[in-house]
């Protein structure tokens, strides 16, 4: 590419020439908890666009604070949000420091993945509620409107506990179904999402 | 936004409008190329104009071999030692087919240091052809509420020659606002390399 218009690619303000090919990443919805039960992104409601208008979603997770230890956890819908219990085939393995350096692991985490199962999928275990505690991290969200394959999603989430453990948590698994995933939904195993805030972006192709 | 301009974002084809702020996209903040350098820092432009910050490492090519690719964050004053708690592991498998493993690396997580991360702590290869790449995550740089936490992985040529990736995550355990990152080796130089730095609009 060449010329003004070429050159101001990647900038803030202004026209850019979008690439060849796509790629481009797009700011959808930004959701910020307030003592919040859950943050859902719902398509069609309230701005979010969670369809077949791009084939990649990226979630971002920032400063999740918990109202109380609880793990933070996702769920998806394939009803527009009337109910988040789409079944699941998962795996979780995390790694894991303290503060105080005597202990560490790198393990899989059998009790937190999910085999067929419907209820909400752990992100990041056991996220403090101390005052400057917030958990961060991102989740990859493959072509949820195909319904001819399930969906792949893809996490990796940073938090601390209220034992000043830091985990590394690493997520993947599959929505095992062939109808179209239209809603994501976050939420604490316990308690509310204190504050924080969940953006999500749509990767043109 | 309204009119054909801004209704053609996301699209792959013509023109659209950037929104303020790089509007969600990312954003191509800097650029640094490194040429047998001691450190490469990012020392300006990191603050409250992204909540997320992507640095992506290109060919990083060591001077000197087993040595190992570090980062540190910068916490108000000049020097790059923000205190520190991390995980890190790492996986290889040789060329020769004959090793592999996946191991949690408990010389290379740091707990309440300020010292450096190393990105892969069983040492990379300095052999012509060796280069690492990755890319390094940072939320949310400039809160004075919560630490900072940052997710990184690089892919290496490690020594003995093998396929290597290391994994980082952790937090600065600061209130403080992280305005700087530099990475570095442990030993030796940054004999070449790009370094490039994006933010991540949320608005």
């Amino acid at each position: 590419m060449s010329g003004i218009i070429a050159q101001n690619t990647l900038g803030g303000s202004g026209l850019i020439k979008s690439p060849e090919g796509g790629g481009v990443w797009n700011f959808i919805k930004k959701l910020t908890a307030s003592a919040s039960s859950d943050l859902s992104f719902v398509n069609g409601t309230d701005d979010v666009v969670l369809d077949s208008t791009y084939k990649t979603y990226f979630f971002t997770f920032k400063n999740i604070h918990a109202s109380a230890q609880a793990n933070f956890q996702v769920n998806f819908s394939e009803d527009t949000g009337s109910n988040y219990n789409v079944t699941k085939t998962t795996i979780y393995f995390f790694a894991s420091h303290n503060e105080a350096g005597d202990s560490t692991s790198l393990s899989y985490q059998a009790s937190y993945d999910l085999a067929q199962g419907t209820g909400a999928q752990p992100l990041g275990l056991s996220f403090s509620s101390d005052n400057d505690a917030g958990g961060a991290g991102y989740m990859h969200l493959f072509d949820p409107s195909n319904t001819t394959f399930v969906k792949q999603f893809i996490s990796t989430a940073g938090g601390f506990t209220d034992g000043d453990y830091y985990n590394t948590n690493n997520v993947s698994g599959y929505c095992n179904t062939t109808s179209a995933v239209d809603a994501v939904q976050f939420s604490m195993s316990t308690g509310n999402i204190d504050a924080g805030d969940i953006c999500l972006y749509g990767v043109s192709s | 936004m309204s009119g054909i301009i801004s209704q053609n974002v996301g699209r792959t084809s013509g023109l659209v409008k950037a929104a303020a702020a790089g509007g969600g996209a990312w954003t191509l903040i800097e650029t640094i190329t490194a040429s047998s350098d001691s450190t490469i820092e990012f020392d300006s432009g990191i603050d409250s104009t992204y909540p997320i910050y992507l640095f992506k490492i290109i060919n990083l090519h060591v001077s000197s071999n087993n040595t190992k690719p570090q980062v540190n964050f910068r916490d108000g004053s000049t020097a790059y030692d923000a205190t520190k708690t991390t995980t890190h592991y790492s996986c290889s498998h040789n060329e020769a087919d004959n090793q592999t493993w996946l191991q949690y690396e408990t010389g290379g997580d740091l707990a309440e240091s300020t010292g450096d991360q190393a990105f892969f702590y069983q040492n990379v290869s300095n052999v012509d052809d060796a280069a690492s790449s990755g890319e390094l995550f940072l939320f949310s740089p400039s809160s004075t509420t919560f630490v900072k936490h940052f997710i990184g992985r690089l892919a290496v040529v490690a020594n003995p020659v093998a396929s290597g990736q290391g994994y980082i995550g952790g937090y600065c355990n600061t209130t403080a606002a992280i305005d700087g990152v530099q990475f570095k080796m442990n030993s030796g130089n940054i004999d070449a390399g790009t370094f490039k730095m994006y933010g991540l609009g949320d608005s």
